[in-house]
C-alpha cells in the first residue's frame, strides 16, 4: 500500500524531472531558433557564424563526410582501446613492483604535467606524420593520467581486506586479482570513462598537426580557407559524436556495475 | 592432553623510519589441543601482533613449534568481500589454496545450513545483520578445516546484545567442530566464560603477568555468573591484574 503521502512525494519527483528535461531541451531548441532567425534576419552575419539549416545543409552535401567522421571514430576507438590497456598493464606492473612506482613516479608525474601538444613536433618525426601519430598523441594524453589514477586506486584498497587473503595462505597475485581488482572495479570503469574524453581531446590535437581527413583536419582546413561554415560543421560532428560516445559508455558501465 | 602449539622465548620488535617499538619481550606459552585460551591486556599491548605472528604473517626472535598443524585467524571485522555472495566469500580460502573440489563445497554449504545461514548462502554480506556476518566470517575460517583458531576481538564491533548471543553461538560451533580456540578479547566476563586459560598481558615491552586456569565450566548466561563466587573470584583477580 502507498500512502496518500508518498504518492504526492513521488509525483513531485516525477515533476521535477520532467521540468528539468524540458528545461534543457528548451534551451537548445532556443539557441538554435535565435541563431536561425537572426541569421535570416541578417542580425548575424552567416560568413562568420553560419546557421543551423547552413550546418545541415553541408553536412548532407559535403562529399565524403561520413568518411571524416569514421576516421575520427576510429582513430578514438583504437587509441581508447590501447589506452586502456596499456594504462591497465602498466598500473598492475606497478602494483605488483611497489619498488618501480616509487622510483618511476617523478617521472611520469613530470610527463602528466607537461602539455603533450608540445610534442607534437617531435612525435612526427618519430613515427611520421600519418595516422600513428595521431593515435601515439592520444595515448599519451589518456594513459599517462589514467596510470597515476589507477595506481592510487590500486594501493588504497583496505589493508585488512588484503590480510584475509595471506591469513589464507595466498600469494601477491591471489590478493591483486581477488581483492584489488574487484574491489576497484568501479574505479576503473570510471577511469576508463574518463579515458574516453582524454582520447577525444588528443585525437583532435593529432589531427590539427598531421591529417588528410577526419574532423580535427576538416576544421583546420575549414580555418585556413576561412571557410568558417565548414568549421561550425565540424564542431557540430565533434559535439554530436561526444554525445553519442558518452551515452555509450554510460550504458555499457551501467551494465558492468550491475 | 597433547601439546599443538609452543610459543618459546617471543619476542617482537616493530622498526620505523622514527623509531624502534618493542612490543612482545619474552612471552611464553603452550596450547593444548581443545584448549580455549583468551588472551587480555591493555591496547598496544601486542595482543593483535602476537595472533599475526602465530599465523605466520610477521617475522619474530624466538621459538614457535606447531606440529604440522593449520591455522584459521579471524580479523576484529568480519571483512567480507562486498562484490562476492556469502557461499563465494566462504569459499575463498579453499579456491586460494585449490582446495575448491565438490566434498569440501558441500562441507562448507553443511556449515552455512548447521549455523542459520541457509538462507543467506547466495546473498550479499551487505544483506545480513552484524551477527550473521560475523558467522559468516568464522565459517570462512572454518572452510579450511583449521586446527587452531585465532580469533582477535571478533565481538568488539557488535552491540551489547548481539555480542552475548554470538560469542555464545562461537563458543558452541568451536566446540561442535572440535577446534583449538585462541582469543583476544579486553571483556574479562567474556574471557572467563569462553576459556578454560586466561593468559594476561602487562603494558608494552608487555610479557605475560599471568595466566588462570579456569577449573570451573560457568554457565553461558553472563547475568547469572555475576552471581557465581568463583566467577567474581577470577574476575577480580584478572581485574586487579590490569589495573596496577
Ligand atoms: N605494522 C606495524 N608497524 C609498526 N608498529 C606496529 C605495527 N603493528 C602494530 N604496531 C605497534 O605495536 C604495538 C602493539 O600493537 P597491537 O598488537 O595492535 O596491540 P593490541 O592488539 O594489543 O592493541 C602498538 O604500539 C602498535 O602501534
Ligand atoms: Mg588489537
Amino acid at each position: 500500500m502507498i500512502s496518500d503521502e508518498r504518492k504526492i512525494y513521488l509525483k513531485n519527483i516525477k515533476k521535477d524531472k520532467l521540468f528539468i528535461t524540458i528545461s534543457r531541451i528548451m534551451i537548445l531548441v532556443i539557441f538554435l531558433f535565435l541563431w536561425e532567425v537572426l541569421s535570416k534576419l541578417k542580425v548575424i552575419d552567416t560568413f562568420m557564424f553560419s546557421s543551423p539549416s547552413k550546418i545541415i545543409n553541408t553536412i548532407i552535401n559535403t562529399d565524403n563526410i561520413l568518411l571524416h567522421v569514421l576516421t575520427t571514430l576510429k582513430e578514438i576507438i583504437i587509441s581508447f582501446i590501447l589506452g586502456n590497456i596499456i594504462g591497465f598493464i602498466i598500473s598492475s606492473i606497478l602494483w605488483f613492483n611497489k619498488k618501480l612506482s616509487l622510483i618511476l613516479d617523478p617521472y611520469l608525474t613530470t610527463i602528466n604535467s607537461l602539455p603533450k601538444v608540445a610534442l607534437g613536433p617531435l612525435i612526427i618525426i618519430l613515427v611520421g606524420a600519418n595516422e600513428n601519430s595521431i593515435i601515439i598523441m592520444a595515448l599519451l594524453i589518456s594513459s599517462i593520467i589514467s596510470i597515476l589514477n589507477m595506481v592510487s586506486y590500486f594501493n588504497s584498497t583496505d589493508p585488512n581486506m588484503i590480510k584475509i587473503i595471506k591469513t589464507m595462505g595466498g600469494t601477491k597475485k591471489d590478493i591483486f586479482f581477488r581483492v584489488v581488482l574487484p574491489s576497484n572495479l568501479n574505479f576503473i570503469i570510471d577511469s576508463f570513462k574518463v579515458n574516453i574524453s582524454m582520447c577525444f581531446v588528443g585525437v583532435i590535437m593529432g589531427e590539427f598537426l598531421v591529417s588528410k581527413q577526419g574532423i580535427g583536419y576538416l576544421i583546420n582546413y575549414g580555418s585556413q580557407i576561412f571557410n568558417m561554415n565548414l568549421v561550425l560543421t565540424g564542431i557540430t560532428l565533434l559535439i554530436l559524436l561526444t554525445i553519442i560516445l558518452y551515452l555509450l559508455m554510460e550504458l555499457i558501465s551501467n551494465k558492468i556495475k550491475r | 592432553m597433547n601439546t599443538i602449539l609452543e610459543i618459546k622465548d617471543l619476542y617482537k620488535n616493530y622498526q620505523t623510519i622514527e623509531k624502534e617499538i618493542i612490543v612482545l619481550h619474552n612471552i611464553n606459552f603452550k596450547v593444548n589441543e581443545g584448549d580455549f585460551i583468551s588472551i587480555v591486556g591493555p591496547s598496544g599491548a601486542g595482543k593483535s601482533t602476537l595472533l599475526s605472528i602465530i599465523a605466520g604473517l610477521e617475522d619474530y626472535k624466538g621459538k614457535i613449534i606447531k606440529n604440522d598443524i593449520t591455522i584459521g585467524y579471524m580479523l576484529q571485522k568480519d571483512y567480507l568481500m562486498p562484490y562476492l555472495t556469502i557461499l563465494d566469500n566462504c569459499l575463498l580460502g579453499l579456491k586460494i589454496n585449490k582446495k575448491c573440489k565438490k566434498d569440501n563445497i558441500k562441507r562448507v554449504k553443511d556449515l552455512l545450513i548447521k549455523y542459520g545461514l541457509e538462507d543467506y548462502i547466495y546473498s550479499y554480506p551487505d544483506d545480513l545483520s552484524g551477527g550473521q556476518r560475523q558467522r559468516a566470517a568464522l565459517i570462512r575460517t572454518l572452510a579450511l578445516n583449521p586446527d587452531i583458531l585465532l580469533l582477535d576481538e571478533p565481538f568488539s564491533a557488535l552491540d551489547y546484545q548481539t555480542r552475548l548471543n554470538i560469542s555464545k553461538d562461537i563458543k558452541n560451533i568451536i566446540k561442535n567442530e572440535k577446534k583449538t580456540l585462541i582469543m583476544v578479547t579486553h571483556d574479562i566476563s567474556e574471557a572467563i566464560n569462553m576459556s578454560n586459560k586466561v593468559i594476561v598481558l602487562s603494558n608494552t615491552p608487555s610479557s605475560i603477568k599471568a595466566i588462570y586456569k579456569i577449573d570451573y565450566d560457568f554457565d553461558d548466561d553472563i547475568i547469572k555468573n555475576r552471581t557465581s563466587k568463583e566467577f567474581m573470584e577470577y574476575y577480580s583477580r584478572i581485574w586487579r591484574d590490569l589495573n596496577d
